[in-house]
């Protein structure tokens, strides 16, 4: 009896601890377990039907002097360099003219929006595939203003053109987020410094970029760790070619762990590429200490 | 120039740059819509959406079979046997572990909060040979249930997280009300939370929904079975391996599968948009 009522005791005091068990069961089992046992197929030669038969730094050493590699981490940057920015640009720019008071601000918002929803899927990279063919809708409209044909597949900037211009056309959700940050900026300091002369540009860049430093972060965050994974459009518009020009780092792992089977390969891939993202989202905690502004009354 | 003039010329180039802008991001999208009814030939030499004679044999050979057991409706079906139980298990998984973070103080729950969080920038990309490994281990793969499955236990964090947001916003009296009325706290999370978080519960669910239709990664890694392919591996497998490639067919078949997208997407937009606001959103 004394028993069952410390039991009871203990299952109602934790009674938060059990809503959260099915969740801790799935961290355990689906995130910590993987991880923990890719950190260790990393330093090994595991084939998925011949196993483990040796261990070491070889995956490692083969990653840092194998030129294929290398190059897929240098286009997987430089697809980064250009994807963030571009789109983080588009996002804030189209965000501060949708946040004047227009009228149809909200059809404007759906239709920049939908990209974001569909962007991601297989009938959107057909439709790439369509539009960027050497006869298809961008050179048939550059020819007609009497441009050349660009024949976008075949040259390497052109092809990384083609994925970058894909994630950079789906900015729409970077866009409500940032909207939703531009309408908490009150209004007073704007009319403050309209009083004072400063012209739309003077107050974007002094008054609504200062202000919402918290949520460019945000963006810039999730969009690093985004770009640095990016598959999709690699994978089904170019397909890694012309001649690996876009063959981003995560093909490599796709190929290595899903049609070669090397796992300790593909686990080490991974890992790199982890330890990047985790070194960049760094290099931007630590950074932040100098551009983000905190607002004393919301700091977050 | 007086103020007013110059107000209006500011108001005329806004406009004009949200309708620039607007065409060149959805013209894609309608010049799809038109090509479907096009020959090879004039979808490779018009820029212009409308179709000058139109032809449905896209549409026709859209829901032909290449072949195989399956053809462009199984496939739509498919993928629909994945995303529906699935967004039912986040929504319920998701809802009460964000209850429990929310309302309650355990021990450990700072510690785990923070790891629940870090998941949340744990790359997939590291997770996936892995999983692979011990799925495969499992016999599960060639079926739906690693793709389903682990939403069961919250495994999609960022659901969690948004409902927590939405928690801290919400007045703890009704819960209180509950509990000296004699509520448990299974029966006040039924009765009261439940019935507030309805909102977004909405938007979870469409985020799910959307995500997990567009899904490619998870049924290309998991899915061999040509009868078991999703509408994602579908549309891949036809782009490859179209003979000749029909383009009118496959932008018709793109066009029918994103086309469930599109109507719950127009139905519930202002979920959409709340929820990304609000919980701060990836995408």
């Amino acid at each position: 009896m004394k028993q069952k009522k410390g039991f009871s005791k203990a299952l109602t005091e934790n009674v938060g601890f059990w809503f959260i068990v099915p969740w801790l069961i799935g961290f355990l089992c689906f995130k910590v377990y993987p991880f923990a046992s890719s950190l260790y197929y990393s330093f090994t030669n595991y084939d998925l039907f011949t196993g483990i038969s040796k261990h070491g730094l070889m995956n490692y050493q083969t990653i840092f002097t194998d030129e294929d590699i290398i190059r897929a981490f240098q286009v997987t940057f430089k697809y980064a360099i250009f994807d963030v920015p571009l789109k983080l640009a588009f996002a804030l720019f189209i965000a501060y003219i949708l946040n004047f008071k227009l009228k149809g601000v909200n059809f404007f918002r759906t239709a920049y929006y939908i990209p974001s929803i569909l962007g991601g899927s297989i009938a959107i990279a057909i439709l790439w595939r369509a539009v960027f063919n050497t006869d298809g809708l961008i050179n048939t409209v550059i020819t007609a203003f009497g441009g050349e044909k660009i024949n976008w597949m075949a040259s390497a900037n052109g092809a990384l053109t083609v994925i970058v211009l894909l994630r950079v056309w789906q900015f729409g959700s970077a866009m409500v987020i940032f909207l939703a940050a531009l309408k908490g900026v009150s209004e007073d300091l704007y009319e403050a410094a309209s009083i004072d002369g400063a012209g739309k540009w003077t107050q974007f860049f002094k008054i609504t970029v200062p202000l919402i430093t918290p949520v460019i972060f945000y963006n810039l965050i999730t969009q690093l760790c985004q770009a640095f994974q990016e598959f999709n459009g690699p994978f089904l518009v170019t397909k890694g070619g012309p001649n690996g020009a876009t063959t981003l780092i995560s093909i490599l792992i796709y190929n290595n762990a899903f049609l070669r089977h090397k796992m300790g390969m593909a686990s080490a891939q991974a890992w790199v590429l982890f330890v990047i993202v985790c070194v960049l989202t760094a290099v931007a905690f630590v950074s932040q200490k100098k551009w983000v502004y905190y607002s004393d009354e919301d700091g977050r | 120039m007086t103020r007013e003039q110059r107000r209006k010329i500011s108001t005329v180039i806004r406009y004009v740059l949200l309708v620039a802008v607007g065409f060149i991001m959805v013209y894609p999208l309608i010049w799809m819509v038109g090509a479907t009814f096009k020959t090879n030939s004039e979808i490779f030499t018009s820029a212009w959406f409308w179709p000058k004679n139109p032809v449905f044999d896209g549409y026709n050979d859209a829901f032909k079979s290449y072949g195989g057991k399956i053809n462009l409706l199984t496939s739509m079906l498919n993928t629909y046997k994945i995303v529906v139980p699935k967004v039912v298990f986040t929504i319920i998984s998701a809802t009460i572990t964000a209850y429990g973070f929310a309302r309650f103080d355990f021990k450990g729950k700072g510690i785990m909060f923070s790891l629940m969080m870090a998941t949340l920038f744990l790359p997939q990309v590291v997770l996936n040979a892995p999983q692979y490994i011990m799925f495969n281990k499992w016999g599960w793969t060639n079926s739906y249930l690693p793709l389903v499955i682990p939403s069961l236990f919250a495994a999609d964090t960022y659901f969690v997280f948004m409902l927590i947001q939405f928690l801290r916003g919400v007045p703890k009296e009704l819960e209180e009300a509950a509990k000296i009325d004699g509520c448990n706290s299974l029966k006040t999370l039924w009765y009261v939370i439940v019935p507030m978080l309805k909102p977004s519960l909405v938007s979870c669910a469409l985020f799910q929904f959307m995500w997990t239709s567009n899904d490619f990664m998870g049924p290309l890694i998991y899915i061999s079975d040509m009868d078991k392919y999703t509408n994602s591996i579908y549309l891949r497998m036809s782009m490859d391996g179209d003979v000749g490639f029909q383009w009118n067919r496959i932008l018709a078949m793109s066009l029918i599968s994103i086309i469930p997208s599109l109507v719950v997407f127009f139905c519930a937009q202002d979920s959409f948009i709340d929820g990304i606001a609000a919980g701060g959103v990836k995408g």
